[in-house]
């Protein structure tokens, strides 16, 4: 009995101190779709990060045990409860968490979504990563760069009606004025199978001899060609780029196979979400079609009709950071 | 007595000389053992978090009980018959796709509530058959059923969802019936009692206990043990299915994951509530206490930002504890 009194004391002396050390400093939460992944973790360390050039903003970083909507409403719950500033969150579920972030939302908490968006009824505005145009522009630009004398390039897909691909690819067309001396020779379809893609890499290999660089905007793509490359033992003649994750790419980046590659970066978006959510709730910046938000070294990001908007291109990955992502995502 | 083993040969019942008086009798029970740690927990989170003391934020706490309470009351039932139902949060799932495609048919609030609830009567109905007429195991028929009822949710919607469910249909899941008192909290409150009265005051309820505890000897004493066991089944699935109607009101929209994991909650539940795995004991009252521990224990830890994983194990080292301290006292006894 002794001892549980010890223990109700030392619980009491330890909510008191909670209680005053978060008493003047802007609280805000970053939810995830759940604690323990990677990408999630890394997005944490970027809101830290943005919290100590802040100064006085505690990150509350917390999300349910599985990926379950459920779950992030009683997390969400015991947020308001709590009475935090700001709520960041990267959704389980489009609709389902709208009732419980709009009651938050009523009780004056300022709610954004990232990376995995929220319906616009249940935030004040989405975070992506990227952009359509942006990610079209970056992949032409990854083979681009290391072709000076231009060349010939191939892309390999997933499927035919992946929709997100086939935007990326459009968008990717569209710009291909700004790389003169690049060509698109052929568009092929992997279906996001790694024998089938590994099997269509290895095809235009044999169909196009003088090939510079395979674009794959898919991560199982990327990876099934840069194997291709290697096993056909064309490893710096031709260049595998596209989007991919560092986890699974590092042995392609290490072989040489590929030069590089780009997909978000988890730690800027984290980072942003951050400062964004700050601004918000700060009342320096308003959630309204048009309006920009200023994201600490990350610029500003602009809304568009549906209050969502793209941080930044997405961030090329090569031999000199690797290293530091592979372990993460 | 004293060298046998209790793990190893059945220990006959004793019949005490006297009874104890009543007052003795309430105060060892479970219930109030339960009831006193949901008290501490109560007094430690007032002391742990500056906002655990509202009255918004504890209705708001609510939620994560009153829908797996509403199964656990009929599962408990279930479970003190002998049997047990681990489709219930897959009979969810199914409840709130069908309710989905009538909403999108045209549907009215009303519609929704009675699809909802016929199709959870529907589920009780087949997991009963299953068991009641084919003599199947429960617990293989409900695991069975439980990848059946998602399964079927699952081929229906895919990755996709149903939203746009009408204004009325939320007052369910978010509407409040008098200032923080939910909706969901008076459904919870009239089932705890309505449960509490069937179990321990009518014939049915002994019944049960009956067929809990030796259902050949029920049988002999004239007691439908086939048709208790269907009623509960169907009982459960009911409650399944009034549970999907609040769980979608509070979502407002309908995916096949919806619910997930929610059995073993329901079970946990039951079984803190001092429910014999077994079957053959058990109270109401204690299920409601169990009910109200396990959200403020949540609740609670949430408030201190302690992550889940952490709060499934304090719940988890919880329940063997609660299970784990009654044997430990039986076993101490029995050696001096």
């Amino acid at each position: 009995m002794k001892h549980f009194a010890k223990l109700l004391a030392g619980a009491a002396a330890l909510g008191l101190m909670a209680g005053t050390a978060s008493a003047d400093d802007m609280r805000i939460a970053l939810v995830v779709k759940a604690l323990g992944i990677g990408f999630f973790e890394a997005a944490a360390k970027g809101a830290e990060e943005a919290a100590g050039e802040l100064g006085d903003v505690e990150i509350i970083y917390t999300g349910p045990t599985d990926t379950t909507a459920e779950g992030q409403i009683e997390v969400i719950n015991s947020l308001i409860a709590q009475r935090v500033d700001a709520i960041a969150i990267s959704a389980n579920d489009t609709d389902a968490l709208v009732p419980t972030l709009k009651k938050a939302m009523q009780r004056g908490i300022t709610v954004i979504s990232w990376d995995s968006g929220v319906a616009p009824e249940g935030r004040q505005m989405h975070l992506n990563p990227s952009s359509n145009p942006l990610i079209g522009n970056m992949i032409i630009k990854l083979a681009a760069d290391n072709l000076p004398e231009g060349g010939d390039v191939a892309v390999l897909s997933a499927t035919t009606t992946s929709t997100n691909q086939n935007i990326w690819i459009d968008e990717m067309k569209k710009v291909m004025g700004d790389y003169p001396g690049i060509n698109l020779v052929a568009t092929v379809y992997g279906d996001d199978l790694a024998d089938k893609s590994y099997r269509e890499a290895q095809g235009l290999m044999q169909s196009y001899p003088d090939l510079d660089a395979i674009i794959a905007p898919t991560s199982v793509g990327i990876v099934a060609a840069a194997q291709a490359v290697a096993d056909a033992g064309k490893v710096g003649e031709v260049n595998v780029t596209g989007l991919g994750l560092p986890s699974e790419m590092a042995g392609a980046i290490e072989s040489g196979a590929s030069k590089s590659f780009a997909i978000w970066n988890p730690i800027d978006l984290g980072y942003a979400a951050t400062m964004i959510a700050y601004n918000l709730a700060k009342g320096e910046a308003e959630a309204e079609p048009g309006a920009a938000i200023g994201m600490g070294r990350l610029g500003e990001v602009t809304l568009d009709d549906t209050n969502s908007g793209a941080m930044a291109d997405p961030f090329v990955y090569d031999s000199s950071n690797i290293d530091e992502f592979k372990s993460i995502f | 007595m004293s060298l046998a083993d209790p793990d190893m040969t059945p220990v006959p019942r004793q019949i005490p000389d006297r009874l104890g008086s009543p007052a003795a009798k309430l105060l060892k029970s479970w219930e109030s053992l339960l009831l006193l740690v949901a008290v501490g927990v109560f007094i430690l989170n007032c002391f742990a978090s500056p906002y655990f003391l509202d009255a918004w934020g504890l209705s708001d706490a609510t939620f994560n009980f009153t829908e797996k309470a509403m199964i656990a009351f009929a599962m408990a039932l279930l479970i003190i018959s002998g049997e047990i139902d681990l489709s219930v949060a897959s009979i969810i799932a199914l409840c709130s796709t069908a309710m989905g495609l009538v909403m999108q048919a045209g549907g009215g609030t009303g519609l929704l509530v009675l699809t909802g609830l016929g199709t959870g009567l529907l589920c009780g109905a087949f997991n009963g058959v299953l068991v009641t007429r084919l003599g199947l195991p429960s617990i293989v028929v409900t695991i069975g059923t439980m990848s059946l009822f998602r399964g079927i949710s699952y081929i229906v919607l895919g990755d996709g969802a149903f939203r746009g469910y009408p204004e009325g249909f939320a007052w369910f899941g978010q509407g409040y019936v008098f200032w923080v008192i939910t909706v969901e909290m008076v459904i919870f409150t009239i089932l705890a009692i309505v449960f509490g009265v069937v179990l321990h005051k009518t014939n049915f309820g002994r019944q049960v206990y009956a067929v809990g505890n030796n259902s050949t000897a029920a049988l002999f004493s004239g007691i439908r043990v086939g048709r208790v066991k269907m009623i509960l089944f169907l009982m459960t699935g009911l409650m399944s299915g009034l549970a999907a109607i609040c769980l979608t009101s509070r979502l407002g929209s309908t995916r096949p994951s919806i619910a997930a994991g929610m059995e073993l909650e329901v079970v946990t539940m039951v079984v803190l509530g001092g429910v014999s795995i077994l079957g053959g004991s058990g109270s109401i009252p204690g299920v409601v206490i169990a009910a109200i521990l396990m959200g403020l224990v949540t609740f609670g830890l949430g408030l201190l930002n302690v992550p889940g994983i952490v709060m499934s194990i304090f719940i988890g080292c919880m329940l063997i504890g609660v299970i784990a301290v009654p044997r430990l006292i039986r076993m101490a006894r029995g050696k001096t």
